[in-house]
């Protein structure tokens, strides 16, 4: 089985390029199959069975939808198995960025919009510094200039990483991805890791505190100011 | 990378058709046209060159480089790409001056600082309202946005190709834009519906059905024919101007086209 985490920020195209690669894989008789994870609602697993490609959809409700995805992967191969895929795709809700939920066997592929501004690639963290792909979508709708800025700023981030330009619309630079694709190692689950650890996210939010004041507040705490500290037991 | 000539191995139409052209040659220098009606495949000749494609898209065209086939490496590595591209459709979206832009952009491509003056004097050599390094890029019209765009590509980008989408109702000096980045040593292909473009180039293909139908030298009569099309739309230009600075034409003078 090989594995594939898609993620990237809302509206930038995942689908849209998915949808192209995975199509190029079918032509090929390669067999894929996509979980789509969402917050509380998609219709995106319509567009792929559209394609003829088994679909899943996962709705990570009131659960962090990244978590969500690592804690079901187990299940997730499994029903890709049952499938006879050879290819399981995990198309990510793409919230916060905070968190890249690549793991170390899979292929991480970030897809990130070149009209967002010059600046995203610095701002995005792990999501993209720890993916083997970066994808840039849009790209038709800038300049010439800013399109090689960003490309530059994605290498600044992330030097390792493969750069494709593709286009959702025409499915130009997608078989680029599909290639990639056939191309990623086998996992296996056997000690699969996260890349990255996720932000220490144990807080008073997190089981339902909704006052705002800071008095309210424990877990790891930093103010503004950059002064950080431990609230609690 | 130096470019000599790309070369164009046709592939297949929308129905599945050999395409009648079956090879193009294009040279370093050389300004070529490429026309067609809606729908008739233009923009995907311009995708295969912008991907150097190697009978993998669907068209199956292959492109070579200096008549050699291109590594992969050359053609997917983003940092040695040979293809820039200028469209209608593009806008500067970055929230900077255009000197701050225009330094970063030297800096990404490792050229020198001193490219940024450059770049803006010939900008303003193409369109009628001038650019200041301390503009807001996101506020320039459209005009002066296409004439920074040209001068970028031509001077700061080395992407010996350039691949032009239909920049037609840009308000800059078309002719000109295009003798700037042939100038440059570069291999510049247009897709257009304009007479002032397609008939300052030396040759165009005419697409159809998807495929590449016909090359058609530009003749004599057409490159003086097209001095005179310029002319005229120097003089459209200059009425733009005016009308712009809230003069009224009451009456133009035909002579002064110098046709």
């Amino acid at each position: 089985m090989k594995m594939v985490i898609v993620a990237g920020t809302p509206g930038s195209g995942k689908t849209a390029v998915l949808i192209h690669a995975l199509r190029n894989l079918k032509q090929r008789n390669l067999n894929s199959a996509v979980v789509k994870i969402d917050c509380l609602f998609t219709d995106d697993g319509k567009k792929f069975e559209k394609i003829g490609i088994p679909t899943k959809v996962g709705l990570a409700m009131d659960m962090c939808p990244d978590h969500f995805a690592i804690y079901n992967i187990e299940d997730m191969i499994d029903w890709a198995d049952e499938n006879d895929s050879e290819y399981l795709i995990i198309e990510t809700a793409g919230l916060c960025h905070r968190c890249a939920p690549y793991t170390v066997n899979s292929l991480g592929v970030c897809v990130i919009d070149a009209t967002s501004g010059p600046n995203t690639p610095l701002k995005v963290g792990p999501f993209l510094s720890t993916a083997d792909i970066a994808v840039i979508t849009k790209g038709d709708m800038i300049s010439q200039a800013e399109r090689e800025i960003f490309r530059e700023r994605i290498l600044e981030v992330n030097p390792h990483c493969k750069v494709i330009e593709a286009n959702g619309l025409s499915g130009q630079g997608c078989i680029e991805l599909a290639e990639e694709i056939i191309k990623s190692p086998e996992v296996s689950l056997e000690d699969e890791k996260l890349r990255h650890s996720a932000p220490l996210a144990v807080c008073t939010l997190c089981v339902g505190e909704t006052k705002v004041n800071k008095k309210y507040h424990r877990g790891i705490l930093r103010r503004i100011d950059g002064f950080q500290t431990y609230e609690g037991e | 990378m130096i470019i000599d000539s790309i070369t164009i191995i046709g592939g297949y139409n929308k129905k599945d058709e050999k395409e009648p052209v079956e090879k193009i040659d294009i040279n370093r220098g050389e300004i070529f046209g490429v026309v067609g009606a809606t729908g008739s495949g233009k923009s995907s000749l311009i995708g295969d060159i912008e991907q150097l494609s190697q009978a993998d898209t669907f068209s199956k065209r292959k492109i070579l480089v200096n008549g050699e086939e291109p590594s992969y490496e050359d053609r997917t590595n983003p940092r040695k790409k040979m293809v820039a591209q200028l469209s209608q459709n593009m806008n500067f979206l970055a929230d900077m001056s255009v000197g701050d832009f225009l330094s970063l952009h030297a800096k990404c491509r490792g050229a020198s600082d001193k490219c940024v003056n450059a770049v803006i004097n010939l900008a303003n050599t193409l369109t009628g309202e001038p650019i200041k390094k301390d503009h807001e890029l996101t506020i320039l019209s459209g005009g002066q946005s296409r004439a920074l765009m040209v001068a970028d590509v031509a001077i700061i980008s080395d992407s010996p190709i350039v691949l032009i989408d239909e920049i037609e109702n840009a308000g800059i000096r078309k002719h000109d834009a295009l003798k700037v980045l042939s100038g440059h040593g570069k291999i510049v292909m247009v897709v257009t519906h304009d007479p002032v473009l397609a008939l300052m180039t030396d040759r165009r293909v005419v697409m159809k059905n998807g495929g590449m139908d016909k090359v058609v030298g530009t003749s004599e009569a057409e490159k003086s024919l097209s001095k005179k099309l310029n002319k005229i739309d120097e003089f459209m230009l200059s009425l733009r101007d005016k009308v712009r600075h809230g003069e009224v034409i009451e009456d133009v003078e035909m002579g002064d086209i110098g046709l």
